[in-house]
């Protein structure tokens, strides 16, 4: 909301407070800041000037020199007559036209036309162009530092050409300052208006805002109207709503012998610098009471409102209507209308018909200041794709006792500047008159809420300051808000009031005093546990959207019927790459590896601890199953297979989890056939009645070379793993028991096997571990070799075996005893013969 | 005889200063005090000699025999220590050469982010609760008190699974959780992801996280919410930050406020991180609206409360200078290695 101070100063006399201090106490009162300009600053030696001559240029079509009449303006370049020779290529020059003009050595705010911005503004010169001096520039209104969009027809492509008629005396100023002469240099505040103060997109509103703030006295701008006209408004025009959910106000004032021309320019610099483009006075006129009131208003052309007739009623479902945009839409039917006796007039506030537009031989003109439903609006406007400022202000709401102070002045601005005759009276139709909401609030509990300790009479003072009237007695105060408030509907609403303009900065600062303790889930902690010490084995951590594209478990070659397609699929997703809900981590990792990898990164750890999602048809809330999954990526450097699953060992081990078994797997696509590994815990005591012995954690492997080709990491060996965090923390026993330390010495045994190359070590360990009784304390694989002196087919492995008795120390013969059981075992159950060592 | 044990002590000593290593000295040793040795051999002697001689002679042998010892003793600590610095000098190192690598990991910068504010918050007896990131549309904005046209429920601002399920748009729906299934006093804090249709750019991602805070009591005042929310700023940027309190509108608290602090760059004084201002909107918050109390069945007159919220990127953004919001989630391993 673009409030020019020049404007709030017609209600309000801020004169004496700087734009700094009005901004500072705007905020704390509680209008937020968006910017604050100071527009046209940085405009130098432009002077007001007069073409007196216009001739051709002899080498150019496209341009001529113009003779320019700067009056006594000191410039560079005059001739014996006293006149400025400047070349331009404007079309909408002509002789006799005044115009801004950049001397020699002068500065613009620009951009030129046709050309990008610059910071700090453009600097002008004498030169020549093709060959014919110019001693400065013509300037266009854009040039001069105003937005194309509100500068105003009548010059919108070209030079700024000032018309006499709206710049009073003009031709008597020739050579003074441009900016000075027209008052340009204006501070222009923006403010963010939250959506519960839609009362707050008007200057009036604001006014109300500041006065309240700085404790000053506010007026509202003068409606009283001659009504010289010939008749009433009524003699001409009758007013019907059909639908009076959707309107609940329809005002229209009639205005005869409209003389359509330029607005005055007090009034167009008004709209320029709250964002509008001058049209002509009617139409300026109507953008000039939206944004003082904040209602929307619209001008008819009497001759196109076929029966005198206004009827607000919804359109026929599939009717055709051109709107002032010519573009021609189709309606549906809860869409509302402004009717005439036969047809459709005009959107209801969103925009007029193209049929009903006002034309320069307008004479007569009804003026509509209604009030329609703001969430018809917003559908309506939404349907159609078309969001105009009228239709923005009546979907936040507005206050339908504005329609006539609104209708009023618009008749008061035309009165003013003599562009019509304004009938008598208005055509109201106000079936349920709106009226504000009388509530009770307590003293008490505003400074209970706040923690302050304010008077009754201190309170009172602040809403009355508001134009909130207050009654009651005591404790009670029974206010009434002014019906523009339409957010203060109950005692909070007013709390804040009380401590907005008390000042938040003036509340005191307190602790609550109650104590409490911290806490956090368990879950939260045991992922805290597992970020913390894959960290210290020096992985880093990754974090990866949620959503994802549904191609990624095809490009890591998950299976067709597979879990890991039951998406949980976004409606409305910004594009396909992030329309489904991940089931697993592993296609981001293999991003991010990749990623990394075309940066020529060497070697990457990483993980990633994040939720998944699946379906979940019988969930009480409708809502999925979100599982936080662990996903572990690397490449490069010297990892391998073993290095991840020294990592995932080490990690659950981290959470105690113990009893962990990784079981070959050929069949899952991700990985490589022969490097890949479910890892399995010893399933619960529950699971094993039901005859599982084992429970899965997840998969981890060598990704296969197609997938890593998929993700243009052809030839490199990757490694990753996925885990179910749920899994896990159901597992997980973070409780540490102390061991008391051993007091009686251990025995260690190496051996040898030779075995079929296919034999897994995991088969031998736990052989090994079934036979070694309560003795064997560990046992640990430190050897494999294949080769000389070991036949074709088979391989040599090489154990610790380890004993120790914890109450005493084991001697040979105990030892040798519980070893050749396990020796034996081993030749009998795997075919396993001892080696020499 | 004395005269015998003078000589051996002076040919003892000419031959202890010529020695050089270890070895020599046990030959020097042997030699003069061993079993065999020249001294032990005249003390076996003494035996023929007369009870004045022997007393004197004796004293004069121990005397020799305790210098030798003492000279022996000296010359072989030398030895060592000659020893020891000849093997100190060889074994001498560059120690400007660079040290073996061990690579310790890195948690993602919003992680370190959200741990710190986190802790903080814990530090002042707050716990932390989550819930899930697809949420009803009831928890994420009907409990909340956003009214049926609220703009942010359009599906041009939030993803939706259903009509009646959502990618949550605030960690606020926790609060709402928490109020369901818990009684005052309430102190939490809900870190989590959060989801709004944002096309990425540099400062704008479909993804981010937030923090959010709720306190429910008895006798909560917005005095109790500016001062909880003054000491969080100044346990996380420094124990100068100043805050302030400007005035807003959220739909779930009122009154509500936006809140400032001073800049952690300058400290107040204006420059490019604060664009000039000397202060940095850095959270909301507010007294919880009685409505969303209500769907806690929370006595309203009795209790009140405040919530508060951030944006973890908008924080990790700040503190570590981080120009493009896109960076954390583009997981480039020179990025995220910059937060050890």
């Amino acid at each position: 909301m673009l409030v020019p101070i020049e404007w709030i100063n017609d209600y309000i006399d801020l004169k004496d407070i700087s734009t700094q201090e009005f901004c500072d106490r705007m905020i704390m009162s509680g209008s937020n800041l968006e910017t604050c300009e100071t527009l046209c600053e940085g405009i130098e030696n432009v002077v007001v000037g007069k073409i007196e001559k216009i001739e051709p240029h002899p080498d150019a079509d496209k341009l001529v020199i113009c003779r320019i009449n700067v009056g006594d303006a000191e410039a560079a370049g005059k001739d014996e007559a006293g006149l400025l020779q400047i070349v331009t290529g404007a079309p909408n020059v002509f002789e006799g036209a005044i115009v801004p003009v950049a001397l020699h050595n002068s500065h613009i705010p620009g951009p030129f036309h046709g050309q990008p911005k610059h910071e700090g503004g453009e600097k002008i010169k004498k030169g020549k162009l093709r060959g014919v001096e110019s001693f400065g520039m013509l300037c266009s209104a854009g040039e001069l530092g105003f937005e194309d969009k509100v500068v105003p027809v009548a010059h919108k492509e070209g030079i700024w050409i000032l018309d006499p008629e709206v710049h009073e005396g003009i031709e008597g100023r020739l050579g003074q300052d441009f900016a000075e002469a027209l008052d340009l240099v204006q501070s222009v505040v923006d403010f963010e208006i939250t959506p519960n103060r839609p009362d707050c997109l008007a200057q009036i509103g604001m006014a109300r805002e500041a006065a309240a703030t700085f404790d000053r006295s506010f007026e509202y701008p003068d409606i009283a109207l001659a009504e010289e006209g010939e008749g009433s408004s009524s003699d001409h025009v009758s007013v019907e709503i059909r639908n009076t959910e959707n309107c609940r106000r329809y005002v229209a004032r009639i205005v005869t012998d409209v003389v359509v021309k330029q607005s005055p320019w007090w009034l167009q610099k008004r709209l320029m610098y709250a964002g509008m483009r001058p049209i002509n006075n009617i139409v300026d006129f109507t953008n000039f009471v939206m944004l003082e009131y904040g209602q929307p208003l619209h001008a008819f052309d009497i001759r196109e409102v076929h029966g005198g007739k206004i009827i607000v009623d919804n359109a026929a479902a599939g009717e055709k209507f051109t709107t002032l945009d010519e573009n021609e839409r189709t309606m549906e039917a809860d869409m509302l209308m402004i009717k005439d006796a036969e047809r459709s007039i005009a959107v209801a506030g969103v925009m007029g018909g193209l049929n009903s537009e006002i034309e320069e031989d307008t004479n007569t003109i009804i003026i509509e200041s209604a009030n329609f439903n703001g969430d018809s609006v917003r559908t309506t406007a939404k349907k159609l794709g078309l969001r105009t400022e009228a239709s923005a202000r009546f979907e936040k709401g507005i206050d339908p006792n504005l329609t006539e102070a609104a209708a009023d002045r618009v008749c008061k601005l035309i009165e003013m500047t003599g562009a019509g005759r304004v009938l008598k009276g208005s055509v109201d139709v106000y079936p349920n008159p709106a009226s504000a909401k009388t509530i009770d609030v307590r003293v008490s509990r505003i400074n209970y809420v706040l923690g302050i300790e304010l008077s009754r009479e201190e309170m009172v003072k602040m809403l009355e300051g508001l134009e909130i009237k207050v009654a009651g007695e005591g404790d009670i105060m029974t206010v009434t808000p002014p019906t523009v408030r339409q957010d203060l509907l109950e005692e909070e609403d007013y709390i804040e009031e009380i401590a907005r303009m008390y000042g938040y900065d003036q509340l005191p600062v307190t602790l609550p005093k109650g104590n409490t303790e911290a806490g956090q889930p368990y879950d939260r902690t045991l992922r805290d546990v597992a970020r913390e010490a894959l960290c210290g084995m020096g992985l880093n951590e990754i974090q990866t959207y949620s959503f994802v594209s549904p191609s990624g478990v095809d490009r890591i070659g998950i299976g067709e019927d597979s879990w890991e397609r039951a998406f949980v699929r976004i409606i409305n997703p910004l594009g396909e790459d992030t329309s489904v809900m991940r089931t697993v981590l592993t296609p981001n990792m293999m991003d991010v590896l990749a990623r990394n990898y075309s940066r020529n990164l060497e070697e990457v750890k990483a993980f990633e601890i994040g939720n998944t999602f699946m379906e979940n048809p019988i969930s009480p809330e409708k809502l999925p199953d979100e599982d936080y999954a662990l996903c572990i990526g690397m490449y490069g450097g010297d990892v391998d297979f073993f290095s991840l699953k020294g990592i995932i060992e080490e990690l659950l081990k981290n959470l105690g989890i113990r009893n962990i078994s990784f079981v070959a797997e050929s069949e899952y696509g991700v990985y490589h056939p022969g490097r890949c590994a479910r890892v399995l815990v010893e399933a619960s005591d529950a699971m094993k009645a039901a005859g599982e012995e084992f429970e899965e954690l997840g998969i981890m492997g060598e990704i296969h070379p197609d997938v890593a080709a998929n993700y243009g990491m052809d030839g490199e060996r990757v490694y990753c793993c996925e885990l179910m965090f749920g899994a896990i923390a159901r597992k997980a026993d973070t409780e540490v028991v102390y061991t008391p330390l051993p007091k009686y010495p251990s025995t260690s045994r190496d051996i040898a096997l030779l075995v079929d190359e296919e034999m897994e070590v995991g088969s031998i360990e736990k052989v090994i571990k079934q036979h070694g009784k309560a003795i064997l304390e560990s046992v640990r694989l430190f050897d494999v070799y294949r080769g000389k002196q070991v036949e074709e087919g088979k391989k040599s492995v090489a154990f610790t075996l380890v004993y120790r008795d914890k109450d005493k120390t084991l001697t040979d013969e105990e030892v040798a005893e519980v070893h050749e059981g396990v020796l034996e075992a081993l030749r009998e159950k795997l075919n396993a013969v001892l080696r020499e060592m | 005889m004395q005269a015998q044990l003078n000589r051996i002590l002076e040919e003892a000593k000419g031959q202890l200063e010529k020695a050089q290593d270890h070895a020599q000295l046990e030959e020097i040793r042997v030699k003069l005090l061993g079993k065999k040795g020249e001294l032990t051999q005249i003390l076996r002697g003494m035996g023929q000699l007369s009870p004045e001689e022997r007393k004197e002679t004796g004293a004069l042998a121990n005397k020799v025999r305790g210098e030798i010892e003492q000279l022996l003793g000296e010359k072989v600590d030398a030895v060592k220590k000659a020893a020891k610095a000849a093997q100190f000098k060889l074994e001498k190192i560059d120690v400007t050469e660079p040290g073996k690598p061990v690579n310790l990991g890195v948690k993602h910068p919003l992680t370190i982010t959200m741990e710190e504010i986190s802790k903080v918050f814990m530090n002042m007896g707050f716990s932390i609760v989550e819930g899930p990131e697809v949420e009803t549309v009831f928890n994420n904005f009907d409990a909340l008190n956003a009214g049926p046209n609220h703009p942010a429920r359009d599906m041009t601002d939030t993803f939706y699974i259903t009509d009646d399920v959502l990618l949550r748009t605030q960690t606020s729906p926790v609060q709402v959780r928490t109020l369901m299934k818990q009684k005052p006093p309430i102190k939490v804090i809900s870190p989590g992801r959060c989801f709004r249709c944002d096309t990425p750019d540099a400062t704008h991602s479909p993804m981010f996280h937030q923090i959010e805070g709720l306190v429910v009591d008895e006798g909560i005042t917005m005095a109790d919410l500016k001062g909880t929310l003054d000491s969080f700023a100044k346990q996380l940027f420094g124990p100068e930050t100043k805050t302030k309190f400007r005035p807003h509108h959220f739909p779930f608290t009122e009154p509500s406020a936006e809140v400032d602090v001073s800049c952690f760059k300058c400290g107040g004084k204006g420059c490019r991180v604060c664009k000039g201002s000397g202060w940095i909107e850095i959270l909301g918050c507010g007294m919880v609206h009685p409505n969303v109390l209500k769907v806690g069945g929370l006595d309203t007159e009795k209790y009140t409360g405040f919530a508060f919220g951030m944006g973890v990127e908008r924080v990790a953004m700040l503190k570590y200078g981080v120009d493009d919001i896109r960076l954390f989630y583009e997981n480039d391993m020179r990025f995220i290695n910059q937060f050890k």
